[in-house]
């Protein structure tokens, strides 16, 4: 479904991404994990056309969409929850869901999708015409989750997800996602820190070093690794 | 003479603050969503006043009724200097967005100078009259002698001002234009990640401004009734003043700002002094931005992270 090659991408002079590759089947979810700096986010933002590739190619149910604008990825179907949610914080909860169901049809059936958002995210109901801002944290990713699947996506990334998010919480989000996955047929691209939570619910994973992706395989021969283990799983990583 | 007197200055200020209401509108939008001053957007007043000009001109020669010649008249203006706006934008503000954040403002000081002397080259450097399109009003006698007039054209004014701007507010508040233009003002990147076209968004804003600058620029040319290609200056510096004394960036606050600039001018030249009445506006606005930096309506810029 999404096919990434070799791609290359700078900021300024600073290369970000050193030639990578990743594949991610229509059903799946994959995960990247990785350490601080590694290039996770700025992968997703290569994806979402937020920052353009140099070099290589990136291809979404067979087309090449790594020159297509952000909006227009958006359109084809590729929602993303960026790292630190950056929902609206000024508008509205229900302004924020509006925002989200731009890409799909114009919002012309904002009822019936938000209402699986709440079905996913009952708190966010009643919290309709509260300003994004007074959100708690965890309440703010279920917000930035929400908002993406109003537009329908075909594939969701998503920028950890479990950041600065109470454990309580980050349970009920990941149960979210793998029911994104599921029920809704969502693709999911799912980058994160917290490397165990990520390679229990994940079909396949990638470890990503310093722009390079150095070891690929399920998320269970992932989580046996050895090296892994030392580097994410015990002592860098959080559990 | 006193009460009679204040009503009209009052008359006279809140005609004056509509023209200058609607132009700040323009700068407050667009510091919003880009957060740049559009230097150039007094100049756009300045042809949107030309354009309502020889618009009146045309239709004088034709028997058209009063009523139809301002409606068509308005829309040829705000067409045209939508136009205008909106070239701007793409010609000299658009190429630079990724760029340092001075040097829009440059281009857009740039810009200005450009519409200046192509009007100037284009229209001749001399003033420009309009005979009076609306004539006649009401008048009140007060027992002191003083006659108190409400002209039929500052009722014109007002109205459409009071139109415009509810029409406005309803486009910002509630539709879906609205809601993106919020959310570029907040975050463009990821408003692009909802799937919308921020270029766009940006693109009409200019228009929106535009066309409510050209609205001001024909209803200064109907109540003051001569022009040249240099009013846009100061007009312009005033309705940023407006912007920025009820809160650049707030919508509310522009109206609201430029209200006050016309009362402040207006009593002042009635109270104080004629010729001092362009440095009471900016001495109010300093006074003010030390007490209120972000202005009256404006928000500080405090976020829950």
């Amino acid at each position: 479904m999404l096919l990434i090659s070799k791609v290359e991408t700078f900021y300024g002079n600073i290369q970000a991404l050193r030639g990578v590759d990743v594949k991610v089947n229509s059903g799946e979810i994959v995960t990247l994990i990785g350490s601080n700096g590694a290039g996770k986010s700025t992968l997703l933002m290569t994806i979402s056309g937020v920052n353009k590739a140099s070099t290589g190619e990136i291809l979404f149910d067979d087309q090449r969409i790594e020159n297509l604008l952000p909006h227009e990825i958006v359109n084809l179907g590729i929602s993303q929850v960026p790292e630190g949610r950056r929902i609206f914080s000024r508008l509205s909860v229900e302004d924020n869901l509006r925002l989200g169901a731009s890409a799909y049809e114009k919002g012309k059936n904002f009822d019936t999708d938000a209402k699986d958002v709440y079905d996913l995210f009952p708190v966010l109901k009643d919290r309709l015409n509260q300003r994004g801002g007074t959100l708690s944290g965890g309440e703010q990713q279920m917000l930035a989750i929400g908002r993406a699947m109003m537009a329908r996506p075909k594939m969701l990334l998503l920028d950890e997800p479990s950041l600065g998010i109470a454990p309580k919480l980050v349970n009920q989000i990941f149960v979210a996602i793998k029911n994104i996955n599921k029920e809704k047929k969502v693709t999911i691209f799912l980058v994160e820190q917290n490397a165990k939570k990520a390679l229990e619910l994940a079909d396949r994973g990638y470890v990503l070093v310093n722009g390079n992706v150095t070891l690929e395989g399920t998320g269970q021969d992932l989580l046996k690794n050895k090296d892994i283990q030392a580097a994410y799983l015990e002592g860098g990583g959080k559990k | 003479m006193d009460l009679a007197y204040f009503l009209q200055q009052l008359i006279n200020g809140v005609t004056l603050g509509s023209v200058y209401g609607l132009i700040a509108i323009g700068y407050t939008m667009v510091y919003g969503i880009i957060g740049m001053i559009n230097f150039a957007h007094g100049d756009i007043f300045m042809v949107g006043a030309f354009i309502a000009l020889i618009s009146f001109i045309l239709f004088a020669l034709t028997s058209i009724a009063l009523p139809i010649v301002l409606l068509l008249t308005l829309l040829i203006a705000m067409v045209f200097t939508a136009c205008y706006g909106w070239t701007v934008e793409k010609l000299a503000y658009k190429p630079l967005r990724k760029s340092f954040r001075l040097a829009p403002l440059i281009s857009a000081l740039g810009m200005s100078i450009v519409l200046q002397n192509y009007v100037q080259a284009a229209q001749g450097a001399r003033i420009k009259t309009l005979q009076p399109v609306i004539q006649g009003g009401f008048t009140f006698l007060e027992d002191t002698g003083f006659t108190v007039s409400l002209s039929y054209l500052q009722i014109f004014i007002i109205l459409v001002t009071i139109f415009l701007m509810a029409v406005f507010t309803l486009l910002i508040t509630r539709t879906a234009l609205g809601r993106a233009q919020r959310a570029c003002e907040q975050d463009r990147t990821m408003t692009a990640l909802m799937g919308i076209n921020v270029d766009r968004t940006i693109s009409i804003t200019f228009i929106i401004g535009s066309s409510l600058a050209s609205v001001a620029g024909m209803m200064f040319v109907m109540y003051y009734g001569v022009i040249d290609f240099y009013i846009g200056f100061l007009a312009g510096i005033k309705a940023f003043t407006a912007a920025v004394l009820g809160g650049i960036g707030s919508i509310p606050g522009a109206m609201l700002g430029g209200l006050l600039i016309g009362l402040i001018e207006v009593f002042w030249s009635g109270y104080i002094s004629i010729e001092y009445k362009d440095i009471a506006a900016f001495t109010v606005l300093v006074v003010v931005l030390i007490f209120y930096p972000t202005g009256f309506l404006g928000k500080p810029d405090i976020e829950k992270v």
